[in-house]
């Protein structure tokens, strides 16, 4: 069973058409990426898979439910480019918001938190409150916080867009194992070609006015993927191609229609 | 240098001013040999404080209990009506201008009406009035502070299917929480004026604001000044208290923590 299936979704705000006829099919252990210039809907898309806003037209199905029935199951878990902490809670209550929302009992949220600090290289951080963890560090206690309760799908909108390169990579690499360890299914949107055709299996790839999807690219770099990865010539090649890909996205917009 | 020392040395430049101002004061007095019924020395006052310190702890207990009173009270209902404002948001909308209009009425001017409502001798004429002042802006800034939610961070609650009580709970309280102290600050202060004002239109003669009134009129203006020295001592007890609280609540805010 395909974990998303989107089939001919529209969105329009108003008078724009934020999205148009789109069609997605994400099986499970995938990592997909949704790249594209501002304003073609890859957010869009993103939310309407999470069930936080509801397409106009067509329907998103999340492991064989709706995305608002998948939304109750807590089906997913979602992070933002911003860690959005709750600036009230340590890292161990931010880590086991969830936990306590889905009703598990002290003891094993404790382990869980444990082991999720464990899995982000946080531990020793148990009782910082947000503002005392760089932005790198909050990032990790929120896909932490997302990963807590074993959610089939992780849903990330532009997760590591306000880091700088160094953080990036580096958490682009354990995000990478965090995947493979979990098993998860991963839609990520990004506005980096590196960063995209480095960390997925498949980048969709979108253009804007109105947001669709104008290409999709298999990443076929061997698993798993290390820090000679980014310097393999193949890698170069598909970036290359996510490039030109995005380019003729570009001036198909140009054309007159 | 210990804690201790370092919250000396910060208080240090205050304590300075105060000291300056009251002894300028004094001076000045002195030097122009200025009468007492305008302005006593702070000397006097400080005498006049001692002698009638029973009269004046009678007297301020009964207020502080009308303007305690009036600050729970007040404070209390507007929390209350914030949440369901914020609950029920198109009650918000249809309330919330009548809320800001009110909260600009100078209500201390109903002071005479309340006291007909209860007897002026009861302490509940007072209770209404500080009440009434506490309330709109409480009201104002908690419904603000629950409405100043990071909509990512809602979105995150819905990504975690919680409900409306649980949101309300986690997210929405704690997010107001600074704002409901800024709003409960100028409560405390609102609640002493509205005791002490409300008892000069008539109150129980054990009463701080009636003591300052009737020794005004007397021309005792040293223990009418000694009755406001201890009505502005009150008001900042009760000042003091609330933003003890909030340190003690707010921990998680940097700028509260040492």
């Amino acid at each position: 069973m395909s974990v998303v299936l989107i089939k001919d979704v529209t969105k329009r705000f108003g008078e724009t058409t934020a999205l148009q006829g789109i069609d997605l099919v994400v099986e499970p252990g995938e990592f997909v990426s949704l790249i594209g210039p501002s304003g073609c809907g890859k957010s869009t898309l993103l939310r309407i898979i999470g069930d936080l806003i509801q397409p106009t037209t067509g329907t998103a199905t999340v492991n064989g439910k709706t995305a608002r029935q998948a939304r109750m199951d807590r089906d997913y878990g979602i992070v933002f480019q911003d860690a959005v902490l709750y600036d009230w809670r340590t890292v161990v209550k931010n880590i086991a918001l969830p936990l306590e929302l889905a009703s598990w009992d002290r003891r094993r949220r404790a382990a869980k938190v444990k082991e999720m600090l464990e899995l982000v290289e946080l531990t020793g951080f148990e009782n910082h409150y947000p503002w005392q963890l760089s932005g790198g560090m909050q990032q990790r206690v929120s896909i932490a916080r997302a990963l807590s309760f074993d959610p089939a799908l992780l849903l990330m909108d532009e997760p590591f867009g306000a880091l700088d390169e160094m953080t990036r990579e580096r958490l682009n690499m354990e995000l990478l194992q965090i995947w493979q360890a979990s098993g998860s299914t991963v839609v990520f949107v990004t506005h980096s070609i590196a960063e995209a055709v480095f960390l997925s299996t498949r980048v969709v790839v979108m253009s804007p006015r109105p947001g669709r999807i104008s290409n999709m690219i298999s990443i076929d770099l061997p698993q798993p993927r290390t820090a000679t990865t980014r310097e393999d010539a193949h890698f170069f090649e598909l970036v290359t191609e996510v490039r030109e890909a995005l380019h003729l996205g570009h001036d198909l917009e140009r054309a007159p229609a | 240098m210990s804690a201790l020392g370092r919250r000396i040395v910060a208080w240090l430049p205050a304590v300075v001013v105060l000291v300056g101002v009251i002894a300028l004061w004094e001076g000045l007095i002195r030097a122009f040999d200025v009468q007492a019924f305008l302005l006593p020395k702070p000397s006097e006052i400080a005498r006049t404080l001692w002698d009638t310190r029973h009269e004046l702890w009678t007297a301020g207990w009964f207020t502080f209990q009308e303007a305690l009173g009036g600050f729970l009270l007040g404070s209390g209902l507007a929390i209350l009506v914030a949440l369901v404002l914020a609950r029920w948001r198109i009650l918000g909308m249809a309330l919330l201008p009548f809320a800001i209009a009110a909260n600009a009425i100078p209500i201390i001017a109903f002071a005479p009406i309340t006291n007909t409502w209860f007897s002026p001798l009861n302490k509940s004429s007072k209770i209404v009035i500080a009440a009434i002042l506490c309330f709109f802006p409480v009201l104002v800034n908690t419904l603000r502070g629950l409405t100043s939610v990071n909509p990512r961070a809602l979105e995150l609650m819905h990504s975690y299917a919680a409900g409306q009580a649980e949101i309300f709970r986690r997210v929405r309280i704690p997010t107001a929480l600074p704002f409901i102290f800024t709003g409960l600050k100028v409560a405390t202060v609102l609640a002493m004026i509205g005791a002490v004002v409300g008892e000069y239109f008539g109150g129980a003669l054990n009463a701080l604001g009636v003591l300052i009134l009737t020794r005004a009129r007397v021309f005792q203006f040293d223990e009418a000044w000694a009755g406001i020295v201890v009505a502005c001592l009150l008001g900042l007890v009760l000042y003091v208290a609330v933003a003890i609280v909030e340190r003690l609540t707010l921990r998680w805010l940097p700028s509260t923590s040492e």
